[in-house]
């Protein structure tokens, strides 16, 4: 069976496309396509709200019931929101799958950033943030200056968990009749085509492990060596989004769906 | 009663909010969906947590088991639901579509995540408290269970309500593949709404899996209250 997912894999014509075959390539594209597009949809949600939130200490109840959106299961939401979108949109688009797939990862992927945006603002030390103030800092400098470098270790595990889950989801999405590369998951299991669906669970889990240890490489260049000197969580980040999914949660542990 | 004609222009039957007539109607099926549901979720976390205490145990008693047990169960809490559904035969040896399958990758990730529950819980035991422990004469194995394990019982508990609510997701998506379960109303959804939308099965769906969660999650909270009586004492929070 390895043997055949791995003549699979490596099967030239598998990955590229011909007039009536979307091959690895094409569908890898449109799969990272659906997931930068949600994660910076909700980044650019998110991430304000996340620092407004912890910085002022104000509306903390968002970040509570945007938590209970985890709860829901995510393929029900998938087939609710295409039941209901999709009738509307007509001509030869695949828009009718495409909103309402966005609209779920997008859903999905803000909790993570929020939560860990505001936990990361939060989890700042009370004094680091009186001496910034003492030094004449405005409110605003404060944020940007200190406070917002302090907690990207933990906005970036947020990140990462909220890509991972974006990922994780996307390949769902081919159940609908949409792109990515959960379709040959779907495809290899209607045509009892089995090295094909091995072979695509195969890739998902390639994309998703090399998109967390980029993101992990990026954290590493951006975050101020400083920092993850100081937070003992330095271990945990290493150990990837399990981290990411706990290490805010310091008092009683939100609803969280780390994985889907 | 809804009229046949009624029924087949979908008007009012197809209504999101006729979800408990389709309940009634489809009781038999519902309930054993339901059931399904209900222990392909519950069943992978106790598994998950049978085998994370020893592992939770090593790495917070060897130091530098730690990192690199962590590090393993990142990677796996990495890989999408879907793809370890179908990864799991090849590697465990079973059948392209085992009955097992779905089972063994939800306890795989219990235990991913569990692991590091399991070894911070152990970890938050105060120095002193263990200390005292072993000076009122206990051994190591009777320290761990009747004092180390319960002072746990929180951090422990708030790892298990993270594994069982996700869990009720990821079951759901196992119904994509053909798994019974709750997932299978949303499979059903989708195949009736081919030419207008009919939602009863799919609003029902989610709502069971939402009742399903919470209800996973108020028991584990009310199951930690009952198992640790000294923190209602300090009233701490």
């Amino acid at each position: 069976m390895i043997a055949n997912v791995f003549h699979w894999l490596t099967t030239d014509a598998h990955w590229r496309s011909t007039h009536n075959y979307t091959g690895i390539l094409s569908q890898l594209a449109a799969h990272i396509r659906f997931s930068v597009i949600a994660v910076a949809i909700a980044l650019v949600i998110a991430l304000p709200l996340g620092l407004f939130i912890g910085h002022t200490g104000r509306a903390t109840s968002l970040v509570t019931a945007a938590n209970t959106f985890r709860a829901l299961p995510s393929v029900g939401v998938l087939v609710l929101l295409t039941v209901i979108i999709a009738p509307h949109v007509h001509g030869r688009t695949d828009l009718g799958y495409l909103v309402p797939t966005e609209i779920v990862l997008v859903l999905l992927a803000i909790p993570p950033i929020l939560s860990n945006t505001y936990a990361g603002v939060q989890n700042v030390d009370r004094t680091t943030r009186d001496a910034a103030a003492a030094m004449g800092m405005t409110g605003q400098q404060v944020l940007r200056q200190v406070e917002f470098p302090l907690s990207l270790p933990l906005i970036f595990s947020g990140l990462r968990s909220a890509a991972l889950q974006v990922i994780a989801t996307a390949t769902i999405a081919s159940y609908l009749p949409l792109g990515g590369l959960g379709r040959f998951i779907y495809d290899g299991l209607a045509q009892q085509d089995f090295p094909q669906m091995i072979g695509g669970g195969v890739l998902v889990a390639a994309l998703a492990l090399i998109t967390d240890g980029v993101l992990a490489l990026v954290q590493r260049n951006v975050v101020s060596r400083g920092i993850t000197g100081r937070f003992t969580t330095n271990v945990a980040t290493a150990a990837g989004p399990v981290a990411a999914a706990l290490v805010p949660l310091g008092a009683p542990v939100d609803v969280e769906v780390a994985a889907s | 009663m809804t009229s046949p004609a009624a029924a087949n222009s979908g008007a009012a039957s197809s209504s999101p909010w006729h979800f408990f007539a389709y309940f009634t109607a489809h009781l038999h099926q519902d309930l054993s969906w339901l059931w399904d549901h209900v222990w392909l979720s519950a069943l992978p976390v106790l598994a998950g947590l049978v085998i994370a205490l020893p592992l939770g145990w090593l790495a917070n008693r060897y130091h530098w088991l730690y990192p690199p047990l962590l590090s393993i169960a990142g990677l796996l809490y990495t890989i999408p639901s879907l793809a370890l559904f179908v990864l799991v035969p090849p590697l465990f040896g079973l059948k392209a579509l085992d009955p097992l399958q779905v089972p063994i990758a939800l306890t795989v990730y219990s235990v991913a995540l569990l692991v590091r529950v399991v070894a911070d819980g152990l970890a938050s035991v105060p120095d002193d408290v263990a200390q005292a422990a072993t000076s009122m004469g206990f051994g190591p194995l009777q320290r761990l269970v009747k004092v180390e394990l319960p002072i746990a019982v929180p951090v422990i508990a708030a790892g298990l309500r993270v594994a069982t609510v996700a869990n009720v997701s990821l079951v759901a998506i196992a119904g994509t593949i053909g798994l019974a379960n709750l997932g299978q109303l949303f499979t059903t959804g989708f195949q009736l709404s081919t030419p207008t939308a009919y939602y009863p099965p799919i609003v029902l769906g989610i709502i069971l899996c939402v009742a399903l969660a919470l209800t996973f999650d108020l028991t584990i909270v009310f199951g930690s209250r009952l198992l640790t009586p000294w923190r209602r004492a300090v009233a701490s929070r």
